[in-house]
């Protein structure tokens, strides 16, 4: 199983990377999403594949009966899962607030942190410090 | 006028505060009260010559203990610490009434009043650095306080960057120290004196920790700060910068000195720093026109002095440093305060307008006149023995007693020369017109410096009540030997009296002659390029090349950084696989159940399909079929908890990607790629793709060590009494992380909620 | 979305959802479930209310602002670690206490553990809600 899950993972990734060098930042988006699964099932796999029971340990025993699948990575998994969530939504937020005040999509167009000249320094009266 | 006070000068003078500000009074009070009444109670124990040690373990695994050590040296700066903090809480709240920003000002200087208690109390060299740099940040904020003035956040910002940069040398001077010691406790690295000076770190040791010191201690060339720091209110300036934090150099160098002591390299460092700081300061003292900033430069100058006698080996210089550091704590705290009640009173600072106080400020003037007198080292007042002192001191320095007492003749004739121009010419003379018409200040506004000014006069009187308490054990803490130390009014007709009687004839003459000597000072002034302005081009540098790499690298847009990371990740990736022969493809063909063939067939189908679909709802629907087909593989490979997890994360991300895809633009709105630039984001996704798949099967046929999974499996019912694993490793044996995790996404979802609901600042979109 | 069928049946399927999160809550220490996804559970039932009867209407029915919930969470679950701290092990060590045990019955076992996965599940409820709210209402 490890190498159709490897074959997977690099299907996953190669299509996550593909959208996400897309203009389009909604195909970004959808790539973070793929990537975010991609992790996952790396983190899966590297904690090995067995079809075994899930980690529970019978009531009335101190440890699992037989053989369980490894519990660790899942707990890993578990938070990745929400926290690849927050990452999502954050982002998706953002796209969605970048629409509505830039009116594009286009990552390529929203250059509003690059000023008007890069090069220019500041005059040096000490308020960038408190305004930055 | 460049140091017009930042408060006081345009607003009524309201005295009584609100109950809900008393309260913010008193409870700033109570730690300051309560650490000097515990202090005071360890006087007798400290006298004795005993050490009184705390601690507690912080970080055991970094040999990072919260220890603290309380010996003569620490009880001498603790009490001064504590009992001054009182006198400027109780001063602030008349001279803040009113203030907008009152609660927060008692919330800095209490914090900072216990940075710096434990600065000086700690017994543990990472423990004391913390405080350390509490004191920094705590100063920051006082001194940007009047944060509306630009140039007091610039004042401020200086001196955080030049503080903070001495901080992290002297970090990097404390984990040589800890390393070449075997211990980061002070109490350990004070035994090991020998072994330090002989150790071959013991050079890049040394310089680093005097960095920190003298940039902290304003010590020239790094002294530009400290006068601009007086743009923070003036019990800030009396409390922090003179009184306490700029002493805190002084401390680091008094505690180091049994360990890094005796050498030539010490000896002669901290002689010739402490000197050329100690004149330079003195004259650009005479040179100012405006009172603060002119006992700012004298506080440069004491520093410099305290530096200068700490090179020292001799009993009597170290007790001279000691006894000029009471001293000097006592009545520049209280003048500085003085100079604060003239403001509040006048509304001006400067010399040239104010004249004729005497008879409305008489107990301002009091106060002013016996702080006055102890600085220039008048009889009775204690300042008197701490000049005797240092003379003694200076002539029994075996190596150079001429500089050091040349040195000390010609600073303190200058600060006889101040001490007249502070207590004399605001008070007497003519009555001049000031901004404000002058009036007494309120009681808290001259009970806490009269009692400064009182201690100065009683001490001298009595100094057997600091010699014996606080001299003597700081002496032998500093030499890390007992000690007995006796402080006297009268030596008898000796060099010290005649050096002194030499400073009063050359003092009188300075305060007659200032006028001129300011002129000249100030002609010499304007042709030199000063500390400031070094800063000042340091940070434009530091801006040119921000702004030019971030121009070199920063294009700007988001696909190229994307391809970089990516194109690095795989190239780098790529080459160690081939260079380490870590390639290892399977041998036979995958022996798999229909079901798993099933969601590995669904993920990868629906994967394309998210690729080259043009309908957004097409895309999003292959998306969800991904998630449903990942949470499959889940299931099948045992892993329940994380299955119904990604089921609802999947659903939740649906629900979510649908509601703003509906309002965002179809994927046509944005000019698809040119064909070239297609092919080569493909190969470069195919690449990384390839590489990431190729590491997971090497990882996969890697022999696979189970130890950790047993552990969890072992004691998930035994020890945590759960029988889900997954959710005991969540929230028992690993809740940490997971505390973590749940905190980054109740801040993601804060900070989502703040992006969408802020309105742009100049309306241009919605 | 003005469906007839689904505002009617969303409400029943709400209530189900929030009283099942709570099972997935509580037996998560045992059986598959817990504070993450008893959270999500409920968020998702709430996420459907918001979508049949509009944001408005679910934060009416949450009656409390998602954002506090998640701080509320952030604080229970910092408060089930420090009440460790305070009985002197170290910070986040689960205590157990088995109400009523005596010989062979195992009492009611109530845990900072048990606390703890409680705050989680008001973080994620919490986090995930103000997304969603937020990101209905547009701006």
């Amino acid at each position: 199983m490890e190498t159709v899950m490897a074959v997977l993972v690099g299907a996953l990734v190669a299509a996550s990377v593909y959208l996400m060098l897309r203009r389009n930042v909604v195909k970004f988006l959808f790539g973070l999403i793929l990537m975010s699964n991609a992790a996952n099932l790396i983190i899966f796999a590297s904690g090995r594949l067995t079809q075994a029971e899930p980690p529970l340990v019978p009531d009335g025993l101190s440890e699992p009966a037989v053989q369980a699948a490894n519990a660790l990575p899942q707990a890993l998994i578990l938070t990745a899962i929400v926290i690849g969530f927050g990452l999502l939504a954050f982002t998706l937020v953002l796209v969605y607030r970048s629409w509505r005040v830039l009116g594009t999509v286009d990552g390529d167009a929203m250059r509003i942190a690059e000023g008007e000249s890069p090069t220019a320094v500041p005059a040096s009266d000490g308020k960038d410090g408190a305004n930055a | 006028m460049t140091e017009r006070a930042n408060n006081g000068t345009d607003r009524p003078r309201p005295v009584r505060l609100s109950p809900a500000s008393m309260g913010t009074v008193g409870l700033a009070l109570l730690p300051a009260i309560a650490a000097a009444l515990f202090l005071a109670t360890l006087l007798p124990t400290i006298a004795t010559g005993e050490t009184v040690r705390l601690a507690v373990p912080w970080a055991p695994s970094m040999d990072v203990e919260f220890s603290f050590l309380i010996d003569g040296l620490s009880l001498t700066f603790g009490l001064l610490i504590s009992v001054i903090c009182i006198i400027i809480l109780t001063y602030s709240s008349a001279y803040l009434a009113g203030h907008a920003h009152f609660n927060r000002f008692f919330l800095y200087l209490s914090l900072f009043m216990l940075g710096m208690l434990g600065l000086v109390l700690a017994d543990n060299l990472i423990t004391l650095f913390v405080f350390w740099e509490v004191t920094t940040i705590t100063s920051y904020l006082l001194i940007g306080y009047d944060h509306a003035s630009a140039k007091a956040r610039r004042c401020a910002l200086q001196a955080l960057l030049v503080t903070g940069a001495g901080g992290l040398v002297l970090l990097a001077g404390f984990i040589m120290l800890g390393n070449a010691a075997g211990s980061y406790e002070l109490s350990e690295i004070l035994a090991s004196g020998d072994l330090i000076r002989a150790h071959p770190h013991y050079g890049a040791i040394l310089t680093l920790i005097l960095v920190g010191a003298f940039t902290k201690s304003a010590q020239v060339p790094f002294h530009f700060w400290l006068p601009n720091a007086m743009a923070a209110p003036t019990p800030v300036s009396a409390f922090l910068h003179s009184a306490t934090m700029v002493k805190a150099g002084i401390y680091l160098l008094a505690r180091m000195h049994p360990v890094l002591s005796g050498t030539d390299a010490w000896i002669w460092t901290l002689t010739i720093f402490g000197a050329v700081t100690a004149i330079f300061a003195s004259l650009v003292a005479i040179r100012q026109t405006d009172l603060k900033m002119m006992l700012a430069y004298t506080t440069v100058m004491a520093l410099g002095t305290l530096t200068m006698f700490l090179g020292a080996e001799a009993t009597v210089a170290v007790a001279a440093a000691v006894t000029f550091l009471i001293v000097h704590s006592l009545y520049k705290a209280a003048l500085f305060l003085v100079v604060g009640n003239i403001d509040y009173s006048t509304g001006t600072r400067e010399i040239g307008q104010l004249g004729g106080l005497a008879r409305v400020m008489p107990i301002t003037l009091f106060i002013a006149t016996a702080s006055a007198l102890s600085m220039a080292g008048f009889p009775p007042f204690l300042g008197f023995i701490g000049k005797e002192l240092k003379y003694e001191g200076a002539l029994a320095i075996a190596s150079e007693p001429v500089v050091v007492a040349t040195t000390a003749v010609i600073a303190s004739a200058l600060m006889v020369g101040v001490a007249g121009i502070v207590a004399l010419l605001p008070f007497y003379g003519k009555r001049t017109s000031t901004p404000k018409p002058p009036i007494e200040v309120p009681i808290r506004m001259w009970i806490g410096p009269l009692l400064l000014a009182v201690a100065g006069l009683a001490f001298g009187l009595a100094p057997a009540l600091v010699a014996d308490t606080l001299v003597q054990p700081a002496v032998a803490s500093i030499l890390g030997r007992p000690e007995t130390v006796k402080l006297a009014l009268w030596h008898g007709i000796n060099v010290p009296l005649a050096l002194s009687i030499l400073t009063f004839s050359l003092g009188v003459a300075i305060y007659f002659g200032h006028w001129r000597l300011r002129k000249i000072l100030a002609a010499i002034d304007a042709r030199m390029i000063s500390g400031d302005e070094v800063y000042d081009r340091c940070l434009h540098g530091l801006r040119w090349i921000a702004a030019f790499q971030t121009d070199w690298i920063q294009v700007g847009l988001l696909r190229r950084y994307i391809a970089v990371i990516f194109a690095v990740l795989a190239l780098s990736v790529g080459a160690t696989l081939v260079l380490r022969d870590a390639i290892a493809l399977p041998d036979r063909w995958p022996d798999l159940a229909l079901a798993e063939w099933g969601a590995a067939a669904l993920v990868f189908a629906a994967t394309i399909v998210v690729v080259i679909s043009s309908s957004r709802l097409m895309a999003m629907t292959a998306l969800g079929a991904v998630g449903v087909g990942v949470a499959l593989l889940f299931l099948l490979f045992g892993a329940p908890d994380v299955a119904i997890t990604q089921l609802l994360v999947e659903s939740l991300v649906v629900i979510l990607v649908a509601v703003v895809l509906l309002r965002l633009p179809h994927f046509s709105a944005v000019e698809s790629a040119r064909r070239w630039s297609r092919r080569r984001d493909a190969a470069l996704a195919l690449g990384t793709g390839t590489v990431v798949a190729l590491v997971l099967l090497a990882v996969t046929q890697t022999p696979f060590d189970r130890s950790l999974t047993v552990f969890f499996e072992e004691n998930s019912v035994p020890a945590a009494f759960g029988r889900n694993i997954v959710n005991v490793i969540l929230v028992d044996f690993r809740a940490l992380d997971t505390f973590g995790e749940i905190a980054v996404v109740a801040v993601a979802a804060l900070a989502a909620y703040a992006v969408l609901k802020a309105r742009p600042a100049s309306g241009d979109g919605s | 979305m003005n469906s007839v069928i689904l505002s009617a049946a969303t409400r029943i399927l709400v209530s189900l959802m929030l009283v099942f999160s709570l099972f997935m809550l509580l037996r998560g220490h045992n059986e598959p479930g817990g504070g993450f996804i008893g959270g999500l559970l409920a968020a998702t039932g709430y996420a459907l209310y918001a979508i049949a009867h509009g944001a408005a209407a679910a934060r009416r029915a949450l009656r409390m602002d998602p954002r506090m919930i998640a701080m509320i969470g952030l604080g229970v679950a910092l408060v089930a670690g420090l009440l460790a701290a305070v009985a002197g092990d170290a910070f986040l060590t689960g205590l157990w206490w088995f109400a009523g045990a005596d010989g062979d019955s195992k009492g009611l076992p109530i845990s900072t553990v048990l606390m703890f996965d409680i705050g989680v599940y008001l973080v994620v409820i919490g986090a995930v809600l103000t997304f969603v709210f937020a990101l209905e209402e547009g701006d």
